[in-house]
């Protein structure tokens, strides 16, 4: 099959004039770059869909260092994350850090919100990833579209687009971007490398992306299938009848830094049940 | 014209070979940087940007700072600049090309840089700055040698150039304020996030630059035939002393704002910077210094005097420079990215191979800069007494 | 007209030109066989799961234009949340990834991949990130 009459049509005419104001996904490519014919190709039918994806976070529900320890690894062993290891001291390496999520202390997570007077909560443990923001800094700053929101909510990286210039990390207010400041390949063990994922090269940022790869197949993202029941609770805060959005409505939760307008979409369930 | 920067005494040669030298064995660190990656810089992820970024701003200021010297001659018809503001456009012109080099040495993925233009992005302003400053490397290049090409012959330059120059002049005031909006429109960055950055820049270009070329232009008067006179080297001083008044001015609003607000997250950078933060005190002694030459400088300019004395000028101008370059060049950068965005400190310092490739990219603009203030002066000295009028 | 220096110019053209087609005649003579990519696991697999031989699309189409299927199938996955594709010459369904698919039936990098990159000195950067078959022992070339 060469490119016939039909396809070099389809491709340079109506393809790119109906999409350039059509939908949000195909405003993604400049017209000069067509792609893929759309009438063949489409989303998994098994795939989760939502209007807006968000995360309830109840750290309660984690009785111990373990079932934190076990999210954190699930999600970087599933997506390849690096481990550099600690340095000579015996502290951890954060020159070349690279994480997903991670655990921080209340008065980390929330800065504005801490108080000297209840030392337990300021040292309390809290679960931080990406917001997933509804008016996200980073994907505004980012001169090439390579993080861009997805119409499902889920802030996504093109790791392939990126070209290192690290905007996205100085606008994001939650550090939640990593970038590659050396080759990850040896920093992630040979027994650990899931070889369904692709790792990443030196020179690009990357950050938690709501296992999109996991949705698309009909899964949850990999942190909520590992954190104890009603730890995570992952769903479409748009769709009134879903567990997330009766947990959100219902009880008090707080986001991080919401006064910067970004929109956070994780909200923590404080004062657990 | 471009022979003339190929013939000159053995001085000229010595000084282009040294920078030369420094160039290649800049780039030969870049190369190391470039297969290992960023990671053999100081920068981590909670400081991702350092004195790459910081020269890339300090140097944007230089560069916009030629408009000092166009708007007196071009818009107010003062002709004593005559002779200097061709020096003016090539110090852009080579200023420019070092902010380039800068961005390119501290992107991750430079091979893919083609990508800013492979999918337009309005929405950021980095997409915005990369336009603004190659239509101002572009405009510099044509005004400069288009004037100079006339002189050399000695008639007036085409008429077709003036509106050219008109439009450098906005056009440098664009360069430097988009450059302030990269920083001061990211939310939760407190130390950058204020109104007067623009402000705050264009008053530090506007006295840094405008040191700089006095300092370059007595450099050329004493070691070649050109002499830009008097007046126009005491009109660059005045211009100097109220735009580091200002600077210096805004610089202190800050200070009130933060700490007389007393919001933590807007007191903590100056804390960093000025007093140390849980026991990190790395910035505390650059940024005194920076302070400290910044009032001397101030005094010296201010005292008409030390100002008329073209030595103890040439001193203050060295101070503020030197002030200035901290302030900016490095200062500006880590204050906003310590404490981090969980209110911790992690502090940064370039690496040996940093500095390294900052020195060669220094070194490629002065060679830059050399080469086209030859061609200038060498111009210069063979119409000498021939005065035209633009 | 007289040309200056001009036993200094011509001795540089010829220096540059002896230069510049130093690959032509260092090569003549020699013989470099054509590279023949491997291609029977793929026929293998793909005869189990569709019963014939059946690739993504048309052999032909694929040496010329795989590598603009793979960037389409790159920004239609990560950007717009696509997965299937739907061959256009016959209809069967793919999964657009290169890891999940593509090498699962063309299951060595080495004698598929690489046959005509090398031969072709082009090094895609798929690899940087993209993490390859293991390569089973005995197949190498």
């Amino acid at each position: 099959m060469s490119m016939d009459r039909r396809q070099f049509l389809k491709i340079t005419g109506i393809s790119s004039i109906l999409g350039l104001g059509a939908s949000v996904a195909s405003a993604t490519h400049p017209i000069w770059m067509p792609g893929v014919d759309p009438d063949l190709v489409s989303p998994n039918a098994q795939a989760l869909t939502a209007k807006r994806w968000g995360m309830a976070v109840d750290m309660t529900k984690f009785r111990s260092e373990a079932d934190i320890k076990r999210v954190v690894e699930a999600c970087h062993s599933i997506h390849n994350v690096p481990d550099f290891g600690n340095n000579p001291d015996g502290t951890k390496n954060i020159k070349d850090e690279i994480k997903w999520i991670w655990k921080a202390k209340f008065k980390q997570a929330f800065p504005e919100q801490a108080t000297e007077l209840n030392e337990h909560l300021e040292e309390a443990p809290f679960l931080v990833f990406c917001n997933h923001c509804d008016n996200p800094a980073c994907v505004r700053v980012c001169p090439t579209k390579a993080t861009f929101k997805r119409d499902d909510g889920a802030v996504m990286m093109d790791m392939h687009r990126c070209i290192g210039c690290r905007f996205c990390m100085a606008a994001c207010p939650y550090g939640a971007r990593s970038f590659n400041w050396r080759d990850p390949r040896p920093f992630i063990k040979k027994e650990k490398q899931n070889r369904k994922y692709p790792t990443r090269t030196k020179g690009v940022v990357e950050k938690c992306t709501f296992c999109t790869e996991r949705l698309a197949v009909g899964q949850m993202p990999a942190c909520v299938e590992k954190a104890p029941p009603g730890g995570l609770v992952f769903g479409d805060l748009d769709d009134p009848k879903s567990a997330i959005r009766r947990l959100v409505s219902t009880r008090y939760t707080i986001r991080r830094k919401p006064e910067l307008g970004t929109g956070p979409n994780i909200y923590y369930v404080i004062g657990g049940r | 014209m471009l022979e003339k920067a190929l013939v000159g005494s053995k001085r000229y040669w010595m000084w282009m070979g040294l920078l030369a030298a420094l160039s290649v064995v800049g780039f030969a660190f870049y190369l190391k940087q470039f297969t290992y990656g960023l990671g053999l810089t100081g920068l981590s992820r909670d400081v991702s940007w350092g004195l790459y970024i910081g020269q890339f701003t300090f140097l944007v200021g230089v560069a916009a700072s030629a408009v000092m010297l166009v708007i007196p001659y071009y818009l107010h018809d003062f002709k004593k600049f005559g002779k200097i503001v061709i020096l003016g456009e090539f110090l852009a012109i080579s200023a420019v090309l070092m902010c380039m080099l800068f961005i390119m040495a501290d992107m991750g993925q430079p091979m893919r840089f083609m990508n800013i233009m492979l999918h337009p992005t309005p929405g950021s302003v980095m997409f915005w700055d990369f336009l603004v400053l190659a239509g101002y490397l572009g405009l510099n290049l044509l005004v400069g040698w288009v004037t100079l090409g006339a002189d050399k012959k000695g008639i007036a330059p085409p008429k077709w150039i003036k509106p050219f120059i008109y439009l450098s002049i906005p056009w440098a005031i664009s360069i430097h304020t988009v450059t302030a909006f990269l920083y001061a429109g990211l939310p939760g960055r407190h130390f950058w996030l204020t109104a007067i950055m623009a402000a705050r820049f264009l008053a530090s270009a506007f006295a840094g630059g405008p040191a700089l070329l006095l300092i370059l232009a007595l450099i050329v008067r004493k070691l070649t035939k050109f002499d830009p006179g008097k007046e126009p080297i005491q009109a660059l001083a005045k211009i100097v002393t109220y735009a580091m008044f200002a600077n210096v001015f805004f610089l202190a609003l800050e200070f009130f704002t933060a700490f007389y607000s007393g919001i933590p997250g807007h007191t903590h950078a100056f804390h960093y910077l000025y007093h140390g933060l849980e026991g990190h005190t790395e910035m505390v002694g650059m940024m005194w210094t920076s302070s400290i030459l910044a009032v001397v400088a101030l005094t010296m300019l201010f005292v008409p005097q030390v100002r008329r004395n073209e030595f103890t000028l040439v001193i203050a101008c060295v101070a503020l420079f030197i002030s200035l370059w901290i302030d900016k060049g490095f200062g500006l950068i880590i204050g906003g990215f310590v404490p981090n965005m969980m209110e911790q400190v992690r502090p940064y310092w370039p690496t040996f191979l940093e500095t390294m490739v900052t020195v060669g990219i220094w070194a490629i603009g002065l060679l830059v800069l050399t080469a086209l203030y030859k061609i200038a002066v060498s111009v210069r000295e063979e119409t000498a007494g021939v005065e035209i009028d633009h | 007209m007289k040309l200056y220096n001009g036993g200094l110019i011509i001795t540089g053209i010829v220096v540059f030109l002896a230069l510049a087609f130093f690959p032509f005649y260092y090569n003549i003579g020699k013989v470099n066989a054509k590279p023949e990519p491997k291609l029977e696991p793929a026929i293998k697999m793909s005869e189990k799961r569709f019963g014939k031989k059946q690739c993504v699309e048309p052999r032909e189409f694929m040496r010329r234009e795989h590598m603009v299927l793979l960037n389409n199938w790159r920004d239609s996955v990560v950007r717009d949340k696509n997965r299937r594709y739907s061959s256009e010459a016959s209809g069967k369904t793919f999964n657009m990834s290169l890891q999940n698919e593509c090498m699962q039936c063309h299951s060595s990098k080495k004698n598929f991949c690489d046959k005509c990159h090398t031969y072709m000195a082009v090094k895609p950067f798929c690899w940087d990130c993209h993490i390859e078959p293991k390569e089973k022992e005995g197949s190498k070339s």
